[in-house]
């Protein structure tokens, strides 16, 4: 009997060392954000001041509530909020960062667990803003929601795949000169089949259709989050490297 | 690399689309209901796509080369496949636009295949800003290889899984069947097969040929 470690026992430590780092990089996400939240602030003013645009907009045109389409716009129109709060929340995720703290972390953890923890904290902060956006947009805008809880678990599945979508994203677009446009035209192609599929699910929670309906969709959607993490875990590595 | 100096694969390249210029035109096709004679655009249309589909997965395994050795000649490669690659998705976007003129009776009628072919477009149209945005040739060399990998499996998602949980009209999806399965005969694969092939070397040559321009340049830049 040796002591050395057997291949598997290998595997198991480097996984709890990515694991460790990823949590303690989330930790310091969290706290950062906590001292000054400004990101979660700024992009809920963001959220709030656009319903009321819309608001106020839509309001100009008596009756609208009553007519047949209004749900279909009510759902719609959520989901365009939602996706240019969320291009703006995390497109920062990248920014913030100076060059120096960046070198100061790739020395100190893998690549993989800087993506991870920036994505799994992005989810937390877009999974927190939807459920108030939510709120907010539910209390000006009224509708009926035929299976609430089926809408709330496509507003959360949307957040997820939003902020894994532009995690990566905003990670190449910071390394090419950081403009927001890059941001955009870098990011909703790949955005739009995911919205697409959202706007899908959601309208068939508010019709209250059967739940077995969307459940080809939600793997669909699941899929796509499965991919776009495999490939950021993949790709991160050569991305961070200048 | 040897492959791409070598004569034999584009002759046989130029023999095999004289040939399915002629067959394809001259040789009788099954008759059936609102496609008649417009079924000839499956040895035009789909081998576009398919050249497409070469031109890019080369490029894509260049790009991932490129990561991994950062020799600037598999760049080269890439950027020109993926330029080859859009030509041919246009092409094959106009095909199909003129075949659904005479069979959906619009150019563009709001199909699930031809809008995600259309956002799939939108990618690879960002990959050449990406390109022009950064100026330092390695910088933009090592980001455009990765975006160019993160975008192709999402290109293969939107054109080829998304259309067909949907109702589209395009054959093969949405439950409608594929030509391959029912309408088409033995007759007419034997003209969609070297289609398909010489369709394919011709995107190849074409990339090829951009690439050996682009080398030269590069070349004649180098300081020595």
């Amino acid at each position: 009997m040796t002591n050395d470690p057997t291949n598997e026992q290998k595997n198991y430590i480097c996984a709890m060392q990515l694991f460790n780092q990823t949590w303690d990089l989330f930790k310091k996400e969290i706290v950062l954000e906590w001292r000054s939240k400004y990101a979660f602030n700024g992009v809920l003013l963001y959220v709030v001041s656009t319903v009321f645009i819309c608001y106020i907009s839509l309001n100009l045109n008596p009756g609208l509530n009553s007519s047949k389409g209004y749900p279909i716009v009510w759902n719609v129109l959520f989901w365009i909020i939602m996706l240019f709060a969320s291009v703006n929340a995390i497109a920062k995720s990248f920014m913030q960062e100076s060059k120096s703290r960046l070198l100061y972390y790739y020395s100190i953890a893998s690549p993989q667990a800087i993506i991870l923890s920036k994505t799994a904290y992005n989810i937390l902060l877009m999974a927190l803003l939807s459920v108030l956006a939510l709120l907010v947009y539910k209390v000006f805008f009224a509708n009926t929601l035929g299976d609430p809880l089926y809408y709330f678990l496509t507003v959360m599945l949307g957040s997820i795949s939003f902020s894994t979508v532009f995690t990566m994203i905003s990670a190449i677009a910071s390394k090419a000169g950081n403009n927001g446009t890059l941001m955009a035209i870098l990011s909703f192609p790949v955005i739009i089949p995911v919205i697409l599929l959202l706007i899908k699910l959601s309208k068939n929670a508010m019709d209250g259709l059967e739940r077995s309906v969307s459940y080809s969709n939600m793997a669909v959607l699941l899929a796509i989050n499965v991919i776009v993490i495999a490939t950021a875990l993949l790709l991160f590595p050569f991305l961070w490297r200048d | 690399m040897k492959f791409i100096y070598q004569t034999w694969w584009k002759v046989l390249a130029v023999l095999l689309l004289l040939y399915t210029l002629i067959a394809g035109f001259l040789l009788g096709v099954p008759r059936l209901p609102i496609l008649h004679e417009t079924i000839r655009n499956v040895y035009f249309h789909v081998p576009m796509w398919m050249a497409m589909f070469a031109v890019f997965t080369i490029s894509v395994i260049y790009s991932i080369k490129y990561l991994n050795t950062g020799k600037e000649k598999y760049d080269l490669i890439a950027v020109e496949c993926v330029n080859t690659g859009t030509f041919f998705y246009v092409l094959g976007l106009i095909t199909g636009m003129m075949w659904a003129k005479y069979t959906w009776g619009e150019y563009w009628s709001n199909d699930p295949k031809q809008n995600s072919a259309a956002i799939a477009f939108l990618l690879y149209c960002a990959y050449a800003v990406l390109r022009n945005s950064i100026d330092e040739e390695q910088k933009r060399a090592k980001i455009s290889a990765i975006y160019n990998i993160f975008a192709f499996p999402i290109m293969v998602v939107l054109i080829m899984v998304l259309p067909r949980m949907t109702d589209s009209l395009h054959p093969g999806n949405g439950g409608n069947p594929a030509f391959g399965k029912l309408d088409m005969d033995n007759h007419m694969r034997m003209v969609f097969y070297p289609a398909c092939i010489g369709w394919c070397f011709i995107a190849l040559w074409i990339a090829t040929l951009r690439y050996r321009i682009r080398l030269i340049e590069y070349k004649n830049n180098e300081i020595n």
